[in-house]
């Protein structure tokens, strides 16, 4: 039971960042229709451009988180609006999509011939002192990523929900020639929507890299669960992504405790398939109608 | 153009692809064919081109997005390997992969498509790095990441294919009559259905098509033009291990076919050429051809979205109106 309990924490920590990456895609797809096939690159980026900050040019630790944060959104957030998918708005999902996939290629192959090929080893915050609570042994550092992640959705929620310019950004999710005819300035939202998917990421990306370091190649397992993440939560709600993201690390550190490790990346696939089969909608979606 | 001009074009370029890697100077040509390596890399781009018409079936037709493909290529070339190290002749170990690829895709195509669109896409995605699991980890019979070795060429109406040129004639009369097939499916009504599908679903199926029913068998059918170009990869590589079967190697799939020019009947060869190509010709650049890859895509998408072929097109309807 308390190995069960151990498990379980560390699941929602890694869940968590999970939730972080899920929510960015699931606010692109809303406000602009872009499936963002590189979204894992986008989780992989930043920590390099931490550690180049640190390595490179010799800035402090904390002063270089900042700084990847700020870089991702100028690189990923607002050059990605503008210089690939501005172009590609209009031209419909299919060319968007491959030029994702290609953008992804690029971020993977660029920090492969330009840093490294090798795992980096990425410092982190919090020290790795284990508490000891009722026989439930839990690291400071899985605390504190749980910690910054949770504030950093509840923040989201509150800036989404309760803001003015959060309600704007729903509304142009929700219909945009609606929105722009009620005075929304629906461009400006989509542009914040970028921004907001690239500081996730990079967060997600600064917590994440002190656990599995930093790789040029993790952006296909992050990409690839935070795809699931946001499908099986159910693709059009915010809390469904945050809901996928926490149920997947669980389910993961679950499964690498209790099937076995060969499979261990298997289960939020098939879990994927489960709910496509059964409630394609997803666990908390609602159902979309069609518009003739 | 019409059906006959077509043909009549289809013919010739199959009579000057089968004379390309023979030596012709026998016979007063001064052109000296081509090298065992240059054979190879011809089959294969013909091997590719073949998985890349599945892929525009689905996506340039029928209007889907399949990240499987390599997958599916895979499953083929497993199969094919597997079966023909055990006797069974090549021919039956052909079709199987045609045919077990076919009902793998209609099993997968059934449930994503009753959902909205995308979800294809995401459940091939899924499927693509489920079937990497298997052929890496099931080493009793995928033999792990030592892979499978020494897979025979097989032999035709008990004429060896172990020559390289031969082989190479194997696969191109096999990609001849393929071609042949996809193109009658394009022009009869089942593929007058896929075109309105991609035009507007909805017109579509306001108007009779059973839209899910062609857009799975679309999928499936261009499933199984992956499989079988796995059942012919097999044996022409001689060597099979998980990699080349990857998620990457499917994106790079849909990536060559909307270069080539997704929805054209000749764009799945013109991609499949430069998804083949260019690493050999950036060769001295290393891993940097994927880097430009990458960029060149990405250009193409912002300019001409319509691919090589429908830009080539474009201008020469340019040219002869002038």
């Amino acid at each position: 039971m308390t190995d069960f309990l151990q498990l379980l924490i560390s699941g929602l920590a890694t869940g968590a960042i999970y939730a972080l990456a899920a929510i960015g895609f699931t606010l692109l797809w809303q406000t602009s229709q872009t499936i963002n096939f590189a979204q894992g690159e986008f989780v992989m980026v930043p920590a390099f451009l931490a550690l180049i900050a640190m390595r490179w040019f010799g800035v402090p630790f904390v002063a270089s988180l900042v700084l990847a944060i700020l870089a991702s959104m100028l690189l990923l957030g607002v050059a990605f609006r503008y210089v690939v998918v501005g172009p590609l708005i209009r031209r419909g999902v299919l060319p968007l999509v491959i030029s994702t996939i290609a953008l992804s290629i690029l971020l993977k192959e660029s920090v492969k011939d330009f840093y490294s090929a090798e795992a980096q080893t990425f410092p982190t915050l919090l020290p790795d002192t284990l508490i000891t609570v009722a026989g439930v042994s839990v690291s400071l550092a899985q605390l504190g990523v749980l910690a910054v992640a949770l504030v950093t959705i509840v923040l989201l929620q509150w800036f989404l929900a309760g803001t003015r310019t959060g309600r704007q950004m729903q509304a142009t999710a929700q219909n945009p020639t609606v929105a722009r005819i009620l005075g929304v300035p629906v461009e400006r939202m989509i542009l914040y929507t970028f921004l907001i998917n690239a500081a996730l990421a990079a967060m997600a990306s600064l917590l994440v890299s002190p656990i599995y370091l930093a790789k040029f190649s993790n952006g296909e397992t992050l990409g690839l669960i935070a795809f699931v993440a946001a499908i099986v939560g159910g693709f059009n709600q915010v809390r469904g992504a945050i809901a996928g993201g926490l149920l997947i690390g669980v389910l993961d550190n679950l499964a690498a405790a209790y099937v076995s490790t060969a499979y261990r990346q298997a289960i939020p696939l098939i879990l994927l398939v489960l709910v496509i089969l059964f409630r394609p909608q997803g666990l908390l979606g609602r159902r979309e109608e069609r518009a003739v | 153009m019409s059906a006959r001009n077509s043909l009549l074009i289809g013919l010739a370029l199959l009579v000057l692809l089968a004379l390309a890697p023979v030596d012709l100077n026998d016979i007063g040509v001064p052109y000296p064919g081509l090298r065992r390596y240059g054979t190879y890399i011809l089959t294969l781009w013909l091997v590719t081109a073949i998985a890349a018409m599945g892929v525009n079936l689905i996506v340039g037709y029928a209007g889907q997005e399949t990240l499987a493909q390599a997958a599916f290529v895979g499953i083929g070339a497993y199969l094919t390997a597997i079966v023909t190290k055990a006797g069974v002749p090549f021919g039956v170990a052909f079709a199987a992969s045609g045919l077990l690829t076919f009902v793998i895709g209609i099993a997968l195509g059934f449930p994503a498509l009753r959902v909205q669109k995308h979800y294809l896409a995401f459940v091939t995605l899924a499927f693509s790095v489920l079937c990497w699991l298997v052929f890496r980890n099931e080493q009793w019979i995928t033999g792990g990441v030592m892979g499978i070795r020494d897979i025979e060429r097989p032999s035709f109406l008990g004429w060896p294919l172990r020559n390289h040129i031969r082989f190479y004639w194997f696969v191109l009369g096999i990609t001849s009559i393929m071609t042949f097939v996809l193109w009658w499916i394009v022009r009869s009504p089942w593929g007058r259905a896929f075109t309105a599908l991609r035009e507007n679903p909805l017109r579509a199926e306001s108007l009779g098509v059973d839209v899910r029913l062609y857009t799975l068998l679309a999928f499936a059918l261009g499933s199984a033009y992956g499989g079988m170009a796995g059942s012919l990869y097999a044996p022409l590589v001689e060597f099979i291990d998980p990699s080349p079967f990857a998620l990457g190697p499917s994106l790079l799939f849909m990536l060559m076919v909307v270069i080539g020019g997704s929805g054209t009947f000749l764009g799945p060869f013109v991609g499949a050429g430069i998804a083949v190509l260019l690493p050999e010709w950036l060769r001295a650049w290393e891993t940097w051809y994927l880097l430009i890859y990458a960029v060149l895509v990405m250009v193409m998408m912002a300019f001409f979205p319509s691919g090589i072929v429908g830009l080539a097109t474009r201008l020469l309807a340019r040219k002869a109106r002038s």
